[in-house]
């Protein structure tokens, strides 16, 4: 061992060990990378409790065996609160959202209620900052407010089996005038749910 | 920039050189690691094909029922086969080669081998039988053959034993050197050995009370948020575990293979004993969008997660002053320019330059990540799988293929062969992955998702076209690359046993600095595995608590299998 040699050189004088023989510059590049971090620490803590951004937290608990049949996700769809809100509850599951077609008025401004009764899925609109992980037994929520016309495609972000690449569903949003005209014929988007329920019941 | 010539350091002790037995069972190691990444990588590319329509995966259906099942292979291999066999190969040479002296206990090393080994073998055959078509997260409930995760516990368990054999040998070496600082490249492999055994708590929770017995039919169902929960508490670890032999090469090699010194031997032992305290308490940054978990809590790990860049920061500082060093011994000059004055015709030097260099753009797609509300745009999205190609399968396995470039021919008693062709190797590595991976993260930003067959998916916009034609280029790239690494490693375990002289020698950087001028509160496990300790229960307690009062066992999944 090189024992003698490295004792020898613990003489050295004190005031390297209290330095650990710090370069200047590796110190300024210290003290800028501590602030660079700080800053960006305070810049999400602005976003996160001030800036009204939200992400999906504890919401509420559900049971996965009985959510499709019972509760407010036994008819998954929009719902108007009134005076421009709306809650809509879809229902991910193994291979498709319920309901497949979601319409909103422009401003509308909609709480989003996910769950699953199978496994894990994704819920992302595209071109929006709604981006949820679905989890069973567990309620994922986010608010938006539509404010652009047109379709937005909400995907399923998470692997779940075979025909994962097929789960999608369309946000459709109108102006208020075509809206108001497919409410009064709202045949369509119910049948389609009903499709997809069915679907989902022969692959069961 | 003063730089002071000092005494030479510890580094060569007694001259104590791998025992043929030593050799041997690190030799293993790495055979199986190759083996991993060779099969892995192999099946990456064809994801890649699939997203421009070409899918090979339907003539391949004897081996391989699906573009899923391709997909779990190649992580499942590459994530966690390839990384943690050639971690515990490589940490056992860096701690005897380090200290100089045999390992304490060699029966605890060879046991701790053989359960990785009889792990990955109980693994292997669901996975390769389409019955743990659950990808390398497996997320509950999606079930798996019981075999699965018996097997991937063996191979944790397996890398625990063999982490109390380096400590162990650590120990032994301390108690004959009292008052010695300990050898920076055997330290930091235990450093790295002890962040894993805390951190690996997470998933032998999650197997142990959860998904075994439930794969079993001991129990019905799963709490699939709470699994979440244990998955992440070892699934950001994880990826410093991956990162840190990177690092121990970064910094107590590459320096020496380029012809310099270590610039700072107290600030790279400080940030690997950062890195035993912040990798854990940051999992639930890949559960910001979690329901289930509060979001005071996320933010406690965003800020955790903005700790653990430090000593990465750190780390860019000091191998870019080594490197610098050593490039001007050379003769290299100018601001940038002494860049080229870098030993780039060597292989192993080369691999590691380029992964240092995309690491860099790793880490700013990893500070995205981590800023939650920047993560809402990119979580489970294309951006994801972009980002850890740079860091995980550049970054990180980029380097491990330099290391085999000196190390396997030295335990082999060979040369490497084809040095020309490991250039190329090195160079369409990173040419295919800058190409894969800026097509990736892309797509991510236009909201294409994860772990999806796009080329079948039914939502792609003409947009994305462009990019998912990128993702193929950059995968037939990347094959290239993969098959010429097979080819040399191939040809050099083959190649004629030369004179030891011949060999390539083990590359140990000498600190600028004498080792023994270090202080000694840098030296000690002690205080930083309180620290690391305490963080955990902090960071994690309450809410783990929480969650765990709150179990429900309510979800069994679908009763069909889904893949």
């Amino acid at each position: 061992m090189s024992a003698p040699d490295t004792l020898e050189r613990e003489q050295e004088p004190a005031d390297e060990h209290l330095t650990m023989g710090i370069d200047p510059w590796e110190k300024n590049w210290m003290l800028v990378s501590i602030v660079l971090l700080v800053v960006f620490a305070a810049a999400i803590t602005v976003a996160g409790f001030a800036a009204g951004f939200q992400l999906p937290g504890e919401e509420s608990e559900v049971d996965p065996r009985t959510v499709a049949t019972e509760g407010p996700w036994a008819e998954p769809g929009l719902r108007e609160l009134g005076e421009g809100r709306y809650e809509a509850y879809i229902l991910a599951q193994a291979w498709s959202f319920a309901p497949r077609e979601l319409v909103v008025p422009i401003g509308a401004e909609v709480d989003i209620y996910v769950t699953s009764p199978d496994l894990q899925h994704g819920f992302k609109i595209t071109d929006t900052n709604v981006n949820m992980q679905i989890v069973p037994g567990q309620v994922s929520k986010l608010s938006f407010t539509f404010d652009e016309i047109g379709e937005f495609p909400y995907i399923c972000t998470e692997y779940c089996g075979s025909a994962h690449a097929a789960m999608f569903g369309t946000v459709k949003v109108v102006s208020q005038a075509d809206f108001d005209a497919a409410e009064s014929g709202a045949t369509d988007t119910s049948e389609a749910t009903d499709t997809s329920e069915a679907t989902a019941e022969a692959q069961g | 920039m003063t730089i002071t010539e000092r005494a030479p350091s510890t580094v060569g002790g007694s001259g104590y050189d791998l025992s043929r037995f030593e050799r041997r069972l690190i030799g293993v190691h790495l055979f199986v690691a190759i083996i991993a990444l060779g099969i892995g990588s192999l099946i990456g590319p064809l994801q890649t094909f699939e997203y421009s329509n070409v899918n090979l995966y339907q003539y391949l259906e004897p081996v391989l029922q699906s573009y899923y099942q391709g997909l779990s292979l190649h992580g499942v291999l590459n994530a966690l086969v390839w990384t943690t066999f050639f971690i515990v190969g490589f940490t056992t040479f860096t701690t005897i080669r380090g200290l100089r002296r045999p390992l304490r206990h060699p029966r605890i090393n060879v046991a701790g081998f053989a359960v990785m080994l009889i792990g990955l073998l109980m693994a292997a055959v669901p996975l390769l039988l389409d019955q743990a078509t659950v990808l390398y997260t497996f997320y509950a409930p999606l079930k798996a053959s019981w075999a699965f995760y018996v097997g991937l516990t063996l191979v944790v368990v397996g890398s625990w034993i063999s982490g109390l054999g380096f400590f162990l040998t650590l120990h032994a070496w301390r108690k004959d050197n009292p008052g010695v600082r300990s050898p920076f490249i055997a330290l930091a492999g235990v450093i790295n050995a002890a962040m894993w055994q805390i951190a690996t708590i997470g998933i032998a929770v999650q197997m142990l009370t959860m998904l075994i017995p439930w794969s079993l039919g001991l129990i019905d169902a799963t709490d699939p948020q709470l699994a979440r929960t244990y998955f992440w508490f070892t699934g950001h670890p994880l990826v410093y575990f991956w990162l840190l032999p990177a690092y121990v090469s970064w910094y107590g090699m590459l320096p020496k293979q380029a012809g310099g010194k270590l610039f700072s031997d107290s600030l790279a032992r400080l940030s690997f004993w950062m890195f035993l305290i912040v990798s854990v308490p940051v999992g639930f940054h890949h559960q910001f969008v979690d329901p289930g978990i509060p979001q005071v809590w996320k933010w406690l790990h965003a800020v955790l997660t903005y700790g653990v860049f430090f000593p990465s920061l750190l780390t860019a500082f000091t191998v870019i002053a080594s490197l610098e060093y050593a490039a001007r011994q050379r003769g290299g000059t100018g601001l940038i320019g002494w860049v080229r004055a870098l030993p780039w015709g060597d292989p192993s030097v080369t691999t590691q330059l380029l992964a240092g260099i995309l690491f860099m753009f790793g880490g700013i797609s990893g500070l995205t990540n981590a800023s939650y509300n920047l993560n809402l745009v990119v979580h489970n999205t294309a951006w994801v799988p972009g980002h850890f190609h740079l860091t995980v399968a550049t970054a990180v396995t980029l380097s491990f293929i330099g290391i085999t470039y000196w190390m396997v021919p030295h335990l082999c008693g060979t040369q490497l062969w084809g040095r020309r062709v490991a250039l190329v190797q090195a160079w369409t590595w990173f040419v295919g992955m800058v190409i894969f991976s800026n097509a990736m993260h892309m797509l991510g930003l236009l909201g294409a998702p994860r772990r999806t067959p796009l080329g079948e998916a039914l939502y792609v916009p003409d947009e994305w076209n462009g990019h998912l034609l990128r993702v193929s280029i950059g995968g037939a790239i990347l094959l290239v690359s993969v098959i010429l690494y097979l080819v040399v490693m191939y040809k050099t375990f083959r190649a004629p046993k030369v004179e030891a002289a011949l060999v390539p020698e083990v590359p140990i950087a000498e600190s600028l600095r004498h080792p023994q001028l270090t202080p000694v509160w840098l030296d000690r496990f002690k205080p930083w595995l309180i620290a690391a300790g305490l963080l955990v229960v902090l960071s994690y307690g309450p809410q783990l608590v929480d969650q765990i009062m709150d179990m429900s066992l309510n979800s069994p999944g679908p009763d069909f299998k889904v893949w």
